[in-house]
């Protein structure tokens, strides 16, 4: 067996856990790799067998000890051709929490991949080396993170052990990080100062920092309030399919946001047609009230044309229905997109024939000024105003992350050309 | 409120109870999610169906999700010829219960008519792709739901919920789209596919838990019993008539179960004496050796085996 496993095993986990979805960004040079594998490993989540495999490997390269970046390591297509195929999912459990990490490699592509691990994180670990501080690639994984909405930014000062330990290092960088991610108007930001490959601040405390009292990596994350109180939110109803049987017509889809009940008067958008909640039912019976992100099938009170595509409100809560918006596009596929391009757009449950009008800016992401610009090409971020066949109920992405966001796709080959943010997500804080 | 004028009286509705989903919920509601997705945005699609856990946790989540209408498409199963008789029969006996077409596509079909060839160490599994694309092909499957979970192996941890193949089932990491918010693309050309994977979030230990949670039946080799069986590779493989033991392998009886079903040639027993699924859960959740690699031989074979495979077009 090995010599790392210690024999104590994750406890068994309470039925009602909830979940955190999180995301990391840094480059292979700040220790990532690492810092995950030291998490899953600290974390009891690394099971025997594969931890040999790992240990097997270490010894294969020379290495002294195990490396715990191998725990990460890629495709083997990856590896022979030296390119990244973007995210990677990950996930452990502790007594605490169910944690699905989306680990995004930094170092290429870093927009096209930050942009869809954030697009479903509630939180972001960034990672600096502690030689090194806030550097520009830090600044543009802040930005991205505050773009796509994401409310938890941390901020792991990774490599402690090669500054001694110094507690004026730490301060410096987390003044730095605290002053551009209050500038972004992300209010919840933490900095935690670590050694990944010690083992320090990431699941246990550090005895060498006797100076840092704030919490563990860990900790944090099984501690960080997750999720948004589904109470306080508007209710939105994305219709995916209409279900039939004998007798029986429902409305089937996932509430994006908000809380519905029974003998709800609600809105039919885009056309603003009203009825009633006559039953939510499920698989299980008939439920009185359902939550976001629960899936149900809902009964109406008249019968209208409902289907695919149309979106179910509350009234005096309706999103805005339009056939021209301005958007923010991430730029994901090698086609440059510029005025005039005909696409398609996924928007919830709906797909619909779209011009880009115009490219009104490109995002410098760094600096986060806005310059003219007539083309969009991979990775870069930038608003355009749209131009859409058929009415589209939205919200601005600041208020609601699904019912404002949407795909651009290619009309001709289908690939995937864009996310789309609708408005201008950091409008406010600029 | 404080604006309020005498005589004026504003009736706010209270807010409903607050309710935080449990991260199961989460999950069954994403899979519903997907599941009806696919049903709306393709013409054809198939699930397929091995009688193991995830495929039978796949097939309730469809029940679910289109209720109290039947699931609206046919189960696949690609047999290997070396089957459990427990797994064909509760395959058989659950396509009855829920009136769904079952279609087989046969490796010993290929095999007695020449067009696959046995391997010299008697595995099966990796000659299950060409009967799989086969089927895929002749029946115009244009959607293919499979139970492939992110946490089984490190190919996978990067694969897509909705993933292209193309007009041969080949896996292009590079052609992959990336999935972003709720929003699954899955346009494709004439010939190609997608594979669907709505259990990409769960673990094993999801899968153990939702089982129990909604009570889904599944085969009993899932629960310890006694059965006969012999050591290769460090794993207890069931002796029968599929071809093993060969000599030199002692036959010994254990009291065991099954993490996962497959191929009876290269999916080992584990020495177990969880009776219940509780038990199951318990074990699993202090257990330090992953499923897969407890269980099946062919993922041994090389450190990139399942990425092979995956490019060729398996599950």
């Amino acid at each position: 067996m090995t010599s790392l496993l210690d024999g104590s095993a994750p406890q068994q986990l309470d039925r009602d856990v909830d979940m955190l979805r999180f995301a990391t960004a840094g480059s292979v040079d700040d220790g990532k790799s690492t810092l995950v594998g030291r998490l899953l490993h600290d974390s009891k989540s690394v099971l025997a067998d594969t931890l040999e495999a790992v240990e097997r490997a270490s010894r294969d390269r020379g290495a002294d000890g195990v490396e715990l970046a191998l725990l990460t390591d890629g495709l083997r297509a990856e590896r022979e051709q030296g390119i990244t195929i973007d995210v990677a999912y990950r996930y452990f459990t502790t007594a605490r929490r169910k944690f699905v990490l989306a680990d995004t490699p930094g170092h290429v592509q870093y927009t096209r991949n930050m942009v869809t691990g954030a697009s479903t994180a509630e939180l972001v670990v960034l990672l600096v080396d502690a030689r090194k501080g806030v550097v520009e690639q830090t600044r543009r994984h802040l930005a991205v993170a505050a773009l796509l909405g994401v409310r938890h930014l941390v901020l792991a000062v990774n490599k402690m052990d090669l500054v001694d330990f110094d507690e004026a290092v730490y301060a410096a960088i987390a003044a730095d990080f605290a002053a551009a991610a209050e500038a972004l108007g992300v209010s919840d930001h933490t900095v935690i100062p670590v050694s990944a490959s010690l083992g320090d601040n990431v699941v246990e405390p550090s005895a060498a920092m006797p100076w840092y009292t704030g919490p563990t990596l860990l900790e944090h994350l099984e501690t960080v309030p997750v999720g948004v109180d589904a109470v306080t939110q508007a209710a939105r109803f994305p219709v995916q399919y209409v279900v039939r049987a004998p007798d029986y017509r429902g409305y089937a889809g996932q509430l994006a946001s908000g809380v519905i009940e029974r003998n709800d008067e609600i809105v039919i958008m885009p056309e603003g047609l009203r009825t009633r909640i006559v039953a939510i039912d499920t698989f299980d019976g008939e439920v009185e009230i359902a939550h976001a992100p629960q899936s149900v099938t809902l009964r109406l009170a008249d019968e209208f044309d409902v289907g695919r595509g149309h979106l179910i409100v509350h009234p005096r809560q309706e999103p805005r229905v339009v056939r021209e918006f301005d958007a923010t596009l991430c730029q994901l596929s090698d086609r440059v997109l510029q005025a005039g391009d005909r696409v398609l757009v996924k928007h919830t449950t709906r797909v619909v024939k779209a011009v880009i009008d115009q490219v009104n800016y490109r995002l410098d992401i760094e600096t986060l000024a806005k310059t003219d610009a007539s083309s969009l090409s991979l990775n870069e971020i930038g608003g355009v105003t749209l131009r859409v066949a058929a009415p589209l109920s939205i919200d601005d992405y600041a208020d609601d992350r699904l019912t404002g966001s949407f795909l651009v796709i290619d009309e001709h080959d289908g690939q995937t050309l864009a996310a789309g943010l609708v408005g201008d997500p950091l409008r406010r804080s600029t | 409120m404080s604006t309020l004028t005498e005589g004026e009286l504003l009736v706010e509705p209270p807010l409903p109870p607050s309710r935080k989903v449990p991260h199961l919920e989460v999950l069954e509601s994403e899979g519903i999610h997907i599941m009806r997705e696919v049903a709306a945005e393709f013409e054809r699609p198939v699930l397929l169906f091995s009688g193991g856990k995830d495929s039978a946790v796949m097939l309730h989540l469809a029940r679910k999700a289109f209720a109290p209408a039947p699931v609206p498409f046919p189960v696949m199963h690609v047999d290997t010829g070396h089957n459990f008789p427990e797994v064909i029969a509760y395959r058989d006996a659950l396509v009855e219960q829920l009136g769904l077409r079952l279609v087989v596509a046969s490796v010993q079909e290929y095999i007695d008519n020449g067009k696959l060839r046995e391997r010299p160490d008697g595995t099966r599994n990796p000659l299950q792709i060409t009967p799989l694309l086969d089927g895929i092909v002749d029946n115009k499957f244009d959607a293919v739901f499979g139970g492939g979970r992110r946490d089984e192996e490190k190919a996978r941890a990067k694969e897509r919920i909705f993933s292209l193949r193309d007009e041969f089932g080949q896996w292009d990491p590079r052609r992959q789209r990336p999935e972003l918010w709720n929003l699954y693309n899955g346009r494709h050309k004439p010939g190609e596919h997608v594979r669907i994977f709505p259990l990409s979030n769960w673990t094993e230990l999801d899968v153990w838990e939702y089982v129990e949670r909604e009570n889904i039946e599944l085969p009993s080799i899932y629960l310890s019993h006694e059965r006969e069986v012999f050591k290769r590779n460090g794993m207890w493989l069931t002796a029968g008539a599929w071809g093993g033991p060969k000599d030199g392998e002692p036959v010994e009886r254990k009291v065991v179960r099954y993490r996962t079903v497959g191929d009876m040639s290269c999916t080992g027993a584990i020495e177990s004496v969880a009776s219940t699924v509780a038990d199951v859960i318990a074990e699993i959740a202090v257990t330090t050796i992953t499923e897969r690699g407890a269980t099946r031989a062919d993922d041994k074979l090389s450190e990139a085996a399942m990425e092979d495979r995956k490019r060729e077009g398996y599950f």
